[in-house]
């Protein structure tokens, strides 16, 4: 996957973890929590799902790297680029 | 020859969770959902732990621990649950404070207690908002150095009344003191002020009903009465689990058991690290309860200003030594009135809890202990006299529960109704350390008890699981 690809999958498991918000304005390098009401749960399931979803694991002490969209998909891309889409 | 609880079970599992309260259940779930085989293991005829109920002749259903959540549990059915269970929790909007300080009614949220707190009690807005704000902020790995009291001196300085109002239901709520770590009534509190109080409509019954259903769809072998009795370590991770007299092959256990239990009990010391052990056995239960219950009788009713939740006190001023003192002062009433509980028929109920210390009811003889049972019932009478005239005449069914029915249902050491004090969480959390595959998911640390907080931990633990089971996939398991 290419790190848009990857982006449009993290887009996808916000949709089902957040319904409520709108997603089609985040920004990118500006952090998760300051533009949609997430919890730490809330990121839980974001690293469930990706394992679920992709067999990708983010180690808890990773957790920090899913701070952004931005950040996230710098982190994700070298784990993900080998799945195919 | 007796029933053979475990006919039909297969000789190995993914997982096995052992006990069913909310953590271990929603453990079991979410691992049966990810395509996880899962044994779930309960040495009671119930499931549930806990969050349970009984009944007595007349209809009348009672609730142990169905008082009231923080709105963070609708998402978390919803989620890791069922829409169905989630679209039971419905909000109590009347929590009703009465002491010699002050008498007021509340939604018990931000928007209302700001309110309270700058209008009845005088406080500058932007002073309470910063607390607020502090509060949210707080996190379960920050620096545990301030405690509550000193949280509360910092904002609020010489302000016992606000104090109490602010304290009296968390500690309620989970057992916290002033003297805790302030992180640990931070989360908790603000996860309750977010949007006010919620329980679920049709009792516990019916939620714990709910889920077996759903555990059932997803695959997940539920076993009653079924007492796990050792846990098998071979090269220093699970190998197998002991349970009546059989042992069943599994590479995972999540131990929804009391901590100390599934550690010096089920694994024994032989298998942990000497500073591991020292640090296990530092951890301190929370302390336990006392409950009244009481029915009313068929056609007598309660009025619904008399409120869902009522803290209410006689004590000139807030001890964290006098709410658990036997001499009882201070008490909860929760009023289960019949769209909330329904029961069949039009009941009303109410359950009265009062935090105790263990030791208090221990050790007594049977004799005392009766006599101490019913001066309880009357005290808690006397109390509720103030608020449901006539209550005497109108009580269907009254019974009291202490520290030891506590300890007899549970097997919590203490009769610990709250799980442990902070430190139990490190502790909790780092049992995967010393035997690989070994997971603990019970009510540790303050912030992981509670309805909502037992929940949340199993979805962590439940996380933890299905990582390291993907990782033992991904690799020869005979390295050695």
């Amino acid at each position: 996957m290419a790190p848009a690809e990857i982006r449009e999958a993290i887009i996808e498991i916000l949709e089902d973890i957040a319904p409520d918000e709108d997603l089609s304005t985040l920004e990118d390098p500006k952090a998760f929590r300051d533009q949609l009401e997430l919890d730490s749960m809330d990121f839980l399931d974001i690293v469930m799902e990706l394992r679920k979803r992709y067999r990708v694991q983010v180690p808890e002490e990773d957790y920090g790297h899913l701070n952004s969209m931005a950040s996230t998909v710098e982190y994700l891309t070298p784990k993900m680029e080998d799945i195919a889409v | 020859m007796p029933k053979d609880f475990l006919k039909g079970a297969a000789e190995e599992y993914d997982v096995v969770v052992i006990g069913s309260g909310l953590g271990g259940l929603t453990a079991a779930n979410v691992l049966a959902r990810e395509g996880r085989s899962v044994l779930l293991l309960e040495q009671h005829y119930k499931l549930g732990g806990l969050a349970t109920w009984f009944k007595r002749p007349g209809g009348h259903i009672f609730d142990i621990s169905l008082h009231g959540f923080p709105h963070g549990m609708l998402k978390s059915c919803r989620r890791y649950w069922t829409q169905e269970i989630a679209d039971s929790i419905v909000q109590l909007k009347h929590v009703r404070f009465d002491n010699p300080m002050f008498s007021l009614t509340t939604t018990f949220d931000r928007k209302d207690f700001t309110r309270l707190l700058s209008t009845d009690f005088g406080l500058e807005e932007s002073r309470v908002q910063e607390f607020f704000d502090t509060a949210r902020s707080m996190n379960f790995y920050d620096d545990q150095a301030m405690t509550t009291g000193e949280l509360f001196e910092k904002f609020f300085p010489g302000r016992e009344d606000v104090v109490r109002l602010l304290m009296e239901p968390i500690t309620y709520a989970n057992g916290s003191t002033l003297e805790d770590p302030a992180i640990t009534y931070g989360i908790v509190f603000s996860n309750f002020m977010s949007k006010g109080v919620f329980t679920f409509q049709g009792g516990t019954d019916h939620l714990v009903k709910s889920m077996e259903r759903e555990m059932i769809r997803n695959g997940v072998d539920i076993r009653i009465r079924c007492n796990a009795e050792k846990i098998n370590i071979e090269n220093g991770a699970v190998k197998s689990i002991q349970v009546n007299g059989r042992e069943i092959r599994t590479k995972t256990i999540v131990s929804n058991a009391n901590l100390r239990s599934t550690l010096f009990d089920l694994v024994g010391e032989d298998y942990l690290d000497t500073k591991f052990v020292e640090d296990a056995r530092e951890v301190r239960l929370n302390n336990s309860s006392t409950q009244v219950y009481m029915a009313l009788k068929e056609g007598e009713t309660v009025d619904r200003d008399t409120g869902d939740l009522l803290f209410c006190s006689t004590a000139e001023l807030f001890r964290t030594n006098l709410l658990l003192s036997k001499d009882v002062s201070s008490r909860t009433f929760s009023f289960y009135y019949p769209d909330i509980r329904p029961q069949g028929k039009n009941r009303y109920l109410i359950v009265s809890s009062t935090n105790a210390n263990y030791e208090d009811w221990a050790g007594t003889d049977k004799e005392q202990y009766e006599a101490d049972k019913q001066h309880l019932i009357e005290d808690t009478l006397n109390s509720l006299e103030k608020y449901v005239p006539n209550c005497r005449e109108k009580i269907d069914h009254v019974e009291a529960a202490t520290p030891i029915t506590f300890e007899h249902y549970t097997k919590h050491k203490l009769g610990s109704s709250f799980g442990t004090k902070f430190e139990g969480l490190g502790v909790s959390r780092s049992l995967p350390d010393q035997v690989k595959g070994l997971y603990h998911a019970g009510s540790v640390g303050i912030i992981m008890s509670g309805w909502l907080g037992t929940i949340n931990y199993g979805v962590i633990v439940a996380n933890d699981v299905d990582s390291y089971l993907m990782k033992s996939e991904s690799k020869p398991l005979a390295s050695s």
